[in-house]
């Protein structure tokens, strides 16, 4: 009996998993068609979520980003002075922050600040019927509601994650020349010399993937927050819809952070 | 008469509950269909499968001859244009003021000017007598006046067929009668063929041509007020003495 019972729960959690899976997945391709097909957007609709989603975050990432670099600084100035390396600090942190650090924490800065509110706005829209009335007056929410946030999510990534290195680096110049007595010019020539387009490119696609996945994930969790499997209905539902979404993302940037770093080196 | 929508033997299961088994019905043109029945009898999901927002496990819904569960998004979305929805709710958006909701419609569907779509939306806005809202957000209205300006919404583009759920929800009686005289004004006005979930009865009645109780996941049957009132089924009169009986055993202990 206990057997059963517990192969009936896994076909179960199974069966809605894949559920979910297949749902997110057409979710994304009506996003993209529709981002894709005419009539294109009143640019006032794509300024004001780059707005909500981008220009609201620059502060947080400004924040993180400085005492990354600076962490990055403090630490990598005592591990290379233990090889009379400390020299290589600027390419050091400055490569940690291009490839890594950059990409992957502006990812969870946004997931936390902007993802939670794209997932909880989404999601109210659907428990109070407004999803509802607009697929009934014709017009597509996956256009009209969704597809602005994608395309200012991915348009702002790359853009916070440019300000998070260029930030990290001074928080790493600030420790490393201003505190540790390094010379200025050893630690911008050693940047100069080993960071390459490569390492730029790499911080690059990063970002713009992780921009997608972390839009994804939290507007398809706010736009199905009704098929939630422990009820997705009322403040509850959303604050867990929410949670989920923010934990999801995180989980997902980590991931796709390995899985693009092994197909890119 | 033609029916201009019509459901076949529809079947759904929400988890473990059957919601509808086997329900048969027919909107014809011009005329209000108005369906009664009992709190969580499954009347919204009848009106949430007609507007293409549920999928039914069995059955068929006609709309204009078209099965709208075999037709392409395209096709759903054309037919879903000659549709105007009042939601129990009234699922204004919370972050646009009631001329911004009542315009979204033109603004996304049409290509008028903003000249043009002023005229229409205030044109709409004295329909409902809330002309001096315009600026204001959902929030800072009554539940009558948010009731208004979902109305006007949905009749913003002129629908053929108007749904409209629990209309009178959370409304005091005075605001309940207006919304009724609302309601017979715009079809005067438009004449739409209008399809009404509600439980206020036998108020409802008034504005029925045909009344149809949903009991038990079937509708029981749909016939004028005058005949529903005296029907010999036996589950309609059992509704009909219980809700009037209500009101009459309200009305002595008032009195």
């Amino acid at each position: 009996m206990f057997l059963l019972n517990f192969a009936e729960k896994l076909g179960d959690n199974f069966l809605y998993y894949v559920n979910q899976a297949g749902r997110m997945g057409i979710f994304l391709l009506l996003v993209i068609y529709n981002i894709l097909k005419p009539p294109y957007y009143k640019i006032t609709n794509i300024t004001r979520q780059i707005y909500s989603i981008g220009s609201l975050s620059i502060f947080v990432i400004i924040f993180t980003g400085a005492f990354t670099g600076m962490v990055l600084g403090l630490q990598g100035y005592n591990t290379l002075s233990k090889f009379s390396s400390e020299g290589m600090l600027g390419s050091a942190v400055a490569l940690s922050l291009i490839r890594e650090l950059g990409p992957v924490l502006t990812a969870l800065m946004v997931t936390g600040r902007a993802g939670s509110a794209i997932c909880a706005e989404i999601g109210i829209m659907r428990n109070s019927e407004q999803i509802d009335a607009l697929e009934c007056m014709a017009i597509d929410p996956h256009k009209y509601v969704v597809a602005p946030k994608f395309i200012a999510t991915i348009l702002s990534m790359p853009l916070l994650t440019s300000i998070f290195n260029v930030v990290g680096i001074l928080g790493g110049y600030v420790v490393g020349v201003g505190m540790m007595g390094l010379n200025e010019g050893t630690y911008f020539y050693s940047m100069y010399k080993d960071v390459e387009f490569a390492d730029v490119h790499m911080g690059f696609i990063k970002s713009l993937c992780f921009g997608l996945l972390v839009v994804w994930i939290c507007s398809a969790k706010g736009y199905f927050v009704h098929m939630e499997r422990r009820g997705g209905f009322g403040a509850e539902g959303v604050s867990r819809a929410t949670t989920s979404a923010v934990v999801l993302s995180s989980v997902a940037v980590l991931v796709f952070d390995y899985i693009i770093t092994s197909l890119m080196l | 008469m033609e029916p201009i929508i019509q459901m076949i033997d529809v079947f759904k299961t929400f988890g473990k509950q059957q919601v509808l088994k086997g329900v048969n019905l027919s909107l014809y043109e011009g005329r209000t269909t108005v369906i009664v029945g009992e709190s969580g009898q499954g009347k919204s999901s009848i009106l949430k499968h007609i507007l293409g927002l549920v999928k039914p496990d069995k059955g068929k819904i006609l709309v204009y001859g078209k099965d709208i569960n075999k037709i392409s998004r395209k096709e759903l979305k054309d037919i879903r244009a000659n549709f105007g929805v009042l939601f129990q709710n009234s699922a204004l958006f919370d972050s646009m003021t009631v001329f911004d909701n009542v315009a979204l419609p033109l603004r996304e569907r049409t290509n008028k000017t903003e000249e043009e779509i002023k005229k229409i939306v205030n044109e709409k806005l004295e329909m409902m007598d809330i002309h001096d809202s315009n600026e204001k957000y959902p929030a800072q209205l009554s539940g009558g006046m948010r009731k208004r300006v979902g109305l006007a919404r949905a009749l913003v583009l002129n629908p053929k067929i108007v749904f409209f759920d629990e209309p009178t929800t959370g409304l005091d009686v005075a605001l309940s009668n207006e919304m009724y005289r609302v309601f017979f004004r715009t079809q005067t006005a438009l004449k739409y063929t209008a399809l009404i979930v509600s439980h206020d009865v036998p108020k409802i009645f008034k504005l029925a041509d045909y009344v149809a109780l949903m009991h038990n996941g079937i509708i029981q049957d749909s016939l004028p007020p005058e005949d529903f009132q005296t029907s010999e089924n036996p589950v309609i009169r059992e509704f009909v003495e219980k809700t009037m009986g209500r009101i009459y055993e309200s009305e002595k202990v008032e009195g």
